[in-house]
């Protein structure tokens, strides 16, 4: 709790849609206190845009505590900024140093196009879920919960790939811009569980070609989009997506 | 003319409303589903939850969000856990017991028959979540497990370690893009709902604005469900998103919706403090933590050491020391007052000296002490079994923790947190009936977005049991009341005047705040807003401080609608523009929750008015002459309401004073 | 099934590239095998005779097809991954700070390739073009002598530099290539993960260094050979 202010430079991108060009503009910002997220630092920017008549730099956010996924900046090279398994929003600036430049980008991915400014559209995401991302059940046709027992190990591991919040930090980071992760995350949620056997093959096949659909590039194990996820999901997931492709495919009708 | 409003409650004994009514509710067939639309707007656990149910059912569904997906709705950042009736510990549990629980946690202000249903299909929502691939937390024998939460004696809550907001809306999320994949739900993201059409006194659809293009667009729907959570925005600093807003709310109150309970705020006592003016938003530290975290201030005012530098016998437990039989698990409203009670006595903690300290040091050694014994380190040191609790601690909370180091420097592991309370949910929303239907005919409102299930104060781990009650088990049921009738109602063309004239209006208070074109920004009058609220109208109220509040607020909205300031333009993404609607629609309110407040002459569950309490400084309920909710209409012109009355009749519950000693 | 045909999507083209790395690995050990035995010191007959059992053996003479074919895939496939890649983020980010979430040779796994590449055809040039087309013949002995050819060939210094440099280049790329391929095949399990990583680093310095070692000996010996 040692609160200190900082004198920053900015290097934003700034576009006016989808359909124009964009380019960085600076911005010298003064007395930001250590104690700030990097979203607060973006507020007081704006806050200032505003009163000189400019227009705000427009940015995804909502939750601020690090769970919905909607904030999506790339920070000096990497998503989310320099400090390990966080969002941009509890990112703070305390990571920072005195008279520092900071480089912010949008996410870059063609699946991912720049709506405005660092806005971009995830939509992408959404459809890949929409193809298979689910287990079928209709409301009203479970039986209780108990009476299906799911080792603790099971359940455990399924929760941290389920721990994914979609924010597209994967894509981002990956230089290929392969969504291998987050698709991953998802597969791995259910081949992990009794109730997502049912659909495990046909799953696998539907998320991958709506994932190729998008545009998404393809995965060189880099690692790079676990060491930027800001929920720690593992790259083990990716395997285990690559195992249930290659058995699904094997014996796909 | 004041009304006394018919609830539409099922006649029987209590715990059969709900099946009878189930067993006789008009039915629509399958033919007729495939032709009426319902249009859904907000996609959190009741709205994606009812979006695709209803879409399972065969009916035509359009969801709107204003986020970029609908996963991203605010539902997600629910920590705790959800509760449910399965009493899977045999500790006592029933369906009776969860009502119980929750029409006396929310002081007596809840409505018998709904809080029942709430706690009957509980049990439901916990298979239904688990089939549709939620991982709750389990036990090595494989089966569900369960914890404590504020407010009861029995361990219901199910958890997905302190993500189980997320879990559950994923669950729901992924049903609806099922449906969104199947082209049963058409989904528009990122579009804001402006205002509701209502054609020949019924609700027939919504104006949308695309929040990409700034287009305003047209939709039509048999019904229109309202799920868009709460209000507590209005506070500025809130746990709530940046983005939860009442827009839609106040848009369908304006045009005959009445409001019920608005003042009825839910302060949660267990968030990180505020730590300056740069602050845009509060966390909450889950009430889970309560199950092991001590809450305590220093014996002595202005005590300047370390939290854990201070020994045992110099701490003031003062949740154990108050309420001995429930401790530190007291329902909300409660432990928030006491925090507060203890730092306007001055013995507050950490620089801003509003803040207490939530313990974990205790229960670190306890579990470490159990750890040793189940490992067989028999004479373990003290280090070892503090580092054996803290892995526990860790497995329990641990992203709390990494959350809270991250957001204070601070390391929980090592010294207490520093905690206060903060702005969390609304108890007060939309008034509905028992089909959750509004006072508009065909508009419905869902989850937070309605006032029914919590009363004065909602319990821990109730929210996101209702949001699911809502969507997957009732509105299926209670739609049908109304739209069994409306089978012949071909679907209306948005060129109807009503429609027309809707959009108009929408376009034209869009055009004046972009025309205003003042000096301060629209953060600046939330602030100051949120300013107001937080003093005169938050944990304390008092009939001065809201009288003033209310005069402040309405010269607060004069100026606003004098000198906003608004970068940019109309037709495209325009974030001040989004907020500057927002904010407009928050002040409207904000002295609604006044005037509520003020009118409300009692104390109960989190309205506290400092005029009306015990010698011992409890909420002094008064049962004689308000039992009733309080639902407003607005009468349009200035700002201007009326309050009308729904009688609370408690025929199951012996109503009295709530004690958790 | 043409919806998703294994080859019409990202994960099933790594697939290839997985199991024709991992088969271009093993290929590699045969090679090194023969290519060790240059180093008994018995003026190349041990050598000769195991490159002449492979230059004859009908099954080595198909296996050498099937090797073709999996560089050329593996090549192949690299590319057509690489651009779809490229697609998939036309515009490039102006700060990138790789070295934060990852090592530099796994995100050049198309660098080292390209290099590999060229030194293959180089190295096809200097002994399988002239061993199966131009003759190897020794002209001391009039006798086919591909131990002298080799010796010959390293006698200069540029040329064993470029190998040795190619060789480093293999040892990066089989760095990364090793356990991606592995992960790219599904084939992973905390239980033998870090034995994958142990054998996938020991291969990836050992086997490099020993091809590495083959030209400066035989550079040495040549030396030797002549003013003997």
């Amino acid at each position: 709790m040692s609160e200190k202010t900082l004198n920053l430079t900015l290097k934003i991108w700034r576009q006016k849609n989808k359909e124009t060009r964009g380019s960085f503009e600076t911005y010298p910002i003064s007395g930001i206190s250590t104690d700030m997220s990097f979203l607060e630092m973006v507020d007081v920017l704006n806050e200032k845009l505003i009163t000189d008549g400019k227009e705000p730099v427009a940015f995804d956010h909502d939750c601020r505590e690090g769970i919905c996924g909607m904030c999506s900046m790339y920070i000096n090279g990497r998503p989310h900024g320099p400090k390990h398994g966080v969002t941009t929003c509890q990112l703070h600036m305390r990571s920072f140093k005195e008279g520092e430049t900071i480089v912010i980008e949008p996410w870059r991915a063609s699946a991912f196009p720049v709506l405005k400014d660092l806005v971009v559209d995830r939509s992408s995401f959404d459809r890949i879920m929409a193809a298979g991302g689910f287990i079928s059940v209709n409301t009203g046709n479970a039986q209780d919960a108990n009476s299906l027992p799911i080792g603790k190990d099971d359940a455990d591991e399924s929760f941290s790939s389920a721990a994914c919040i979609g924010c597209g930090a994967c894509v981002a980071a990956c230089k290929n811009a392969s969504a291998m992760l987050f698709v991953a995350a998802k597969v791995s949620q259910y081949a992990l569980l009794p109730q997502g056997q049912p659909e495990r093959s046909t799953r696998v096949l539907k998320m991958v070609a709506q994932m190729e659909q998008e545009g998404f590039g393809s995965c060189t194990n880099t690692g790079a989009c676990e060491a930027e996820c800001p929920k720690g999901i593992s790259l083990s997931n990716i395997a285990r997506l690559n195992r249930e492709y290659i058995s699904a495919s094997a014996s796909s009708k | 003319m004041s009304q006394v409003l018919d609830s539409k409650i099922p006649e029987g004994a209590l715990a059969e409303k709900w099946t009878k009514y189930k067993s006789s509710v008009a039915l629509v067939n399958p033919a007729n589903k495939r032709n009426l639309e319902i249009i859904v707007v907000g996609s959190g656990l009741a709205g994606s939850s009812a979006a695709s149910t209803l879409a399972e059912m065969g009916y035509k569904v359009k969801v709107f969000c204003f986020q970029d997906s609908a996963r991203r709705a605010h539902s997600i950042a629910a920590q705790g856990g959800i509760n449910a009736a399965k009493n899977y510990q045999n500790d006592g549990d029933s369906v009776y017991r969860l009502f119980y629980d929750t029409i006396k946690g929310g002081d007596y202000r809840a409505r018998e028959a709904n809080v029942h249903r709430l706690a009957e299909v509980s049990g439901n929502i916990i298979d239904q979540s688990v089939a549709s691939g939620v991982p709750f937390a389990r036990e090595y024998g494989g089966l569900l497990s369960n914890r404590s939460f504020g407010g009861t004696q029995v361990q219901r809550t199910f958890y997905a370690a302190g993500q189980t907001g997320q879990q559950l809306l994923l669950g729901a999320y992924s049903s609806l893009q099922r449906q969104v994949g199947m082209g049963t739900v058409k989904m528009y993201a990122r579009h804001e709902m402006l205002d509701i059409v209502n054609i020949d006194g019924k609700c027939r659809g919504i104006i949308a604005r695309d929040l990409v293009t700034g287009k305003l667009e047209r939709h039509f729907g048999h019904a229109v469900l309202l799920c868009t959570g709460g209000y507590g925005n209005v506070f500025y600093l809130s746990t709530n998103a940046m983005g939860s807003n009442v827009t839609a709310a106040w848009k369908a109150h304006k045009k005959g919706a009445f409001f019920g309970n608005p003042c009825f705020t839910q302060i949660h006592p267990t968030c990180i403090p505020v730590s300056g003016d740069h602050q845009s938003k509060l966390t909450l530290m889950s009430e889970s933590l309560r199950n092991d975290g001590r809450i305590w201030t220093p014996k002595a005012k202005d005590d300047k050491r370390k939290g854990n530098e201070i020994p045992e016998e110099e701490r003031d437990y003062y949740l154990e020391r108050r309420y001995p039989a429930f401790g530190n698990l007291v329902p909300r409203d409660v432990a928030s007052r006491a925090a507060k009670e203890r730092c306007d006595a001055g013995y507050g903690v950490g620089t801003s000296k509003m803040a207490v300290y939530l313990d974990f040091s205790t229960n670190i050694k306890r579990y470490g002490t159990v750890e040793a014994t189940k490992n067989n380190l028999t004479n373990a040191d003290e280090a070892t079994i503090i580092k054996l609790g803290k892995e526990v601690v860790k497995e329990k909370y641990g992203n709390l923790f990494d959350m809270y180091k991250q957001i204070t420097d601070e390391n929980p592991y090592e010294v207490p947190m520093r905690i206060y309370p903060a702005v969390h949910y609304t108890m007060g929303g939309l008034w509905v009936d028992y089909n959750l239907m509004t006072t508009v005919p065909g508009l419905y409102a869902l989850g937070e977005a309605n006032f029914s299930d919590h009363g004065a104060n909602r319990l821990g781990a109730s929210a996101l049991m209702q949001g699911l009650a809502d969507g997957y088990f009732v509105i299926p049921y209670t739609i049908g009341a109304y739209l069994s009738k409306e089978i012949s109602v071909k679907a209306i063309s948005t060129e109807h005047e009503a429609f027309v004239e809707a959009e108009q209006k929408a376009a034209e208070v869009l055009n004046t705040l972009m025309n205003i074109k003042g000096t301060k920004s629209v953060d600046h009058f939330h602030k100051r807003l949120g300013k107001i609220m937080w003093e005169q109208c938050g944990m304390a109220r008092n009939a001065i401080g809201l009288k003033e509040a209310i005069a402040e607020i309405r010269a607060l909205r004069a100026e606003f609608w004098k000198d906003v300031k608004i970068p940019g333009t109309l037709n495209e993404m325009n974030l001040e523009l989004e907020k500057a609607g927002r904010v407009a629609d928050f002040i409207e309110l904000g002295e609604l929750m006044c005037i509520d407040a003020l009118n409300r002459n009692e104390s109960c569950g989190g309205h506290f008015r400092e005029e009306y309490q015990t010698e011992e400084g409890e909420a002094n309920r008064d049962d004689v002459n308000y039992a009733y909710v309080a639902a407003w209409e607005h009468k349009g012109g200035d700002n201007t309401f009326e309050l009308h009355k729904e009688n609370l009749v408690y025929e199951n519950i012996k109503i009295a004073a709530r004690s958790y000693k | 099934m043409s919806q998703h045909g294994i080859l019409k999507n990202v994960v099933g083209k790594k697939l290839i590239m997985g199991l024709t790395g991992i088969f271009l690995v093993s290929f590699l050990v045969v090679h090194l095998g023969i290519n060790l035995c240059a180093l008994v010191p018995d003026n190349g007959e041990t050598f000769n005779s195991a490159a002449e059992f492979m230059a004859d053996n009908f099954f080595i003479r198909t296996a050498e097809w099937g090797l073709f074919l999996g560089f050329i895939l593996h090549i192949v496939d690299a590319a057509v991954l690489t651009l779809g890649n490229r697609k998939s983020r036309p515009i490039a980010y102006a700060k990138v700070d790789g070295a934060a979430n990852s090592s530099w040779y796994s995100r050049s796994m198309g660098i080292l390739g390209t290099l590999l590449l060229i030194f293959l055809i180089l190295h096809l040039g200097h002994f399988w073009v002239k061993s199966r087309f131009t003759g190897i013949e020794n002209p001391f002995t009039q006798k086919d002598d591909l131990y002298f050819y080799m010796m010959y060939t390293f006698q200069d210094l540029w040329v064993v530099i470029i190998y040795i440099l190619a060789q480093i280049s293999l040892g990066y790329h089989l760095l990364h290539g090793f356990k991606s391929a592995f992960r790219t095949l599904g084939l992973n399990h905390p239980k033998y993960n870090p034995l994958i990583s142990i054998i996938g680093i020991v291969y990836s310095i050992l086997v490099p260094t020993l091809f590495a070692i083959i030209p400066v000996v035989l550079h040495l010996r040549y030396n030797h050979y002549i003013t003997f």
